[in-house]
């Protein structure tokens, strides 16, 4: 597959505001932050999880607590990949039950990273809420799931491809489009 | 590396340390799991396990059907005495019927060296050796390496002692290999009639003092002596072996003050090691059975739960 940038839709000071703005509903929507807990799916989901942790520590006061979860034992498409995806280790180093939890990754798409990941956390307790946090929404789902908080909503071909990159992994903020040349 | 691209796991000797490193990252995965409330994931819903034991075991055959119930894959075990084996179906026949019931991967311990490769030879589902004859266990191996590094932080430049009937031991024979393909220094020490005579092939030293052998090592390993031997009369007695042999606080004292302890069970106590000693805080024989179910967990996913190769 050869990938060529599209377009750049957003950049350092975008992705900042996005995520401040972001962090703003979700203090809106749970007005007591008492029994949030924020949990980053791997892998760029765990540093968006990170920042939007600093930014209800700058406003509110008081640390939420912050989860890792990883999907691969979850995936619906394990039997139909060539490439075997690495299983790491999920850490919610907290107890789930009755605990509003906002799940953070970076693009939404089709929805089923997002089951795994309410299969996962359902298997770890039983949440009051779960809610979605999500930088881009590119649209093309294919099961019943929506955004609670989106960073952006960025119209997509499925031919596309979102590339989100993020200081903590890609010494760079930034979200591309790229097209495929071959297909 | 992405994923383990093979059908079997027969033996460490065979497995590239690259690989190793592989199983060992993804069990320290799987571990999480088994400290859940909930000990399940559904990531092998569907796929069918068999479990073929011909000789008695507790510890692997409960460790593998645990880590397949905590994987969610259906599995039989079948115990060699009640087998048809004995009304005289050859193991390839055996095996063979129930692959077309659709079992995708045989576990297997058997007592001829050799029996495993002879399987995943013949059989398309996948295999793994859960001990043949006096080659090779390589599921121990692998969970000894695993404890190993969980509790030292790592496996290179690592001296670690191998204490007892080496000759006939399976155990010893995956951990060997393992040990030094991961970089680690290993010693043999026990009576010279239980020291295998290739020693130089595996690159490892002997000594007939253990006191000698844990000198400055990181870690021991004693072996479970099989009554048999004294009657074949390899060693004169159980209690001359535990006096010349047996691991205790005095014997082990020139090793490193964090020195590990391990066994892979059954213990015999008194005899390759002493009770004070197993139970000691420095003793990672626990450990080692937990570890042992997050290791096969790991390999079912790694052999299971991708696409399969043709």
């Amino acid at each position: 597959m050869t990938l060529k940038l599209k377009a750049t839709v957003m950049d350092e000071k975008a992705i900042g505001q996005a995520l401040r703005r972001i962090t703003h509903e979700i203090i809106e929507r749970n007005k007591d932050i008492k029994d949030l807990v924020l949990v980053g799916i791997r892998k760029r989901g765990v540093p968006l999880a990170a920042r939007l942790q600093n930014y209800l520590k700058e406003i509110e006061g008081s640390p939420v607590p912050l989860g890792i979860l990883d999907i691969t034992l979850y995936r619906d498409d394990l039997s139909q990949r060539e490439d075997q995806p690495v299983v790491h280790t999920t850490d919610l180093p907290f107890d789930l039950n009755n605990k509003h939890v906002v799940v953070v990754d970076d693009v939404l798409y089709t929805g089923r990273t997002i089951r795994a990941a309410m299969d996962a956390l359902i298997d770890h307790g039983r949440p009051a809420t779960i809610q979605l946090a999500v930088l881009i929404d590119r649209g093309h789902r294919e099961l019943p799931i929506r955004a609670d908080y989106v960073g952006k909503n960025v119209p997509t071909a499925r031919s596309e491809l979102i590339e989100v990159k993020v200081q903590e992994v890609d010494q760079v903020d930034q979200v591309d489009i790229m097209e495929d040349l071959a297909g | 590396m992405q994923a383990l691209r093979r059908k079997d796991i027969l033996g460490l000797e065979e497995i590239s340390a690259e690989e190793i490193t592989l199983i060992l990252e993804t069990t320290r995965s799987m571990r999480e799991i088994m400290l859940r409330k909930i000990k399940k994931v559904p990531t092998l819903r569907g796929r069918a396990i068999l479990n073929l034991f011909y000789e008695p075991s507790t510890r692997t055959k409960a460790s593998f059907e645990l880590a397949q119930k905590y994987m969610s894959a259906d599995s039989v075990s079948v115990a060699g005495a009640s087998s048809s084996l004995v009304k005289g179906e050859t193991l390839k026949d055996t095996v063979r019927n129930v692959e077309v019931m659709g079992v995708e991967c045989v576990i297997m311990r058997h007592p001829v060296s050799g029996s495993a490769h002879y399987l995943a030879r013949n059989i398309n589902a996948s295999v793994i050796n859960a001990g043949d004859g006096m080659h090779e266990h390589p599921t121990q191996g692998l969970l000894d390496l695993f404890t190993i590094l969980d509790k030292k932080g790592r496996l290179e430049g690592l001296k670690v002692v191998i204490v007892g009937d080496v000759r006939h031991s399976r155990v010893a024979r995956s951990n060997i290999w393992g040990l030094k393909k991961m970089g680690a220094y290993v010693a043999l020490a026990g009576p010279p009639t239980l020291m295998p005579p290739d020693l130089e092939a595996f690159g490892v030293r002997a000594y007939d003092r253990v006191e000698e052998a844990v000198e400055n090592a990181d870690v021991v390993m004693a072996l479970r002596l099989q009554k048999e031997r004294q009657d074949s009369g390899l060693f004169p007695s159980l209690r001359e072996y535990a006096e010349l042999y047996g691991l205790t606080e005095q014997r082990v004292a020139g090793a490193k003050e964090d020195l590990l302890i391990m066994h892979p069970g059954p213990i015999n106590r008194g005899v390759e090691i002493s009770s004070g000693l197993a139970d000691s805080p420095r003793s990672a024989v626990l450990d080692q059975v937990t570890g042992g179910v997050a290791v096969r967990m790991a390999l079912l996913y790694l052999l299971l739960g991708g696409i399969k190769e043709e």
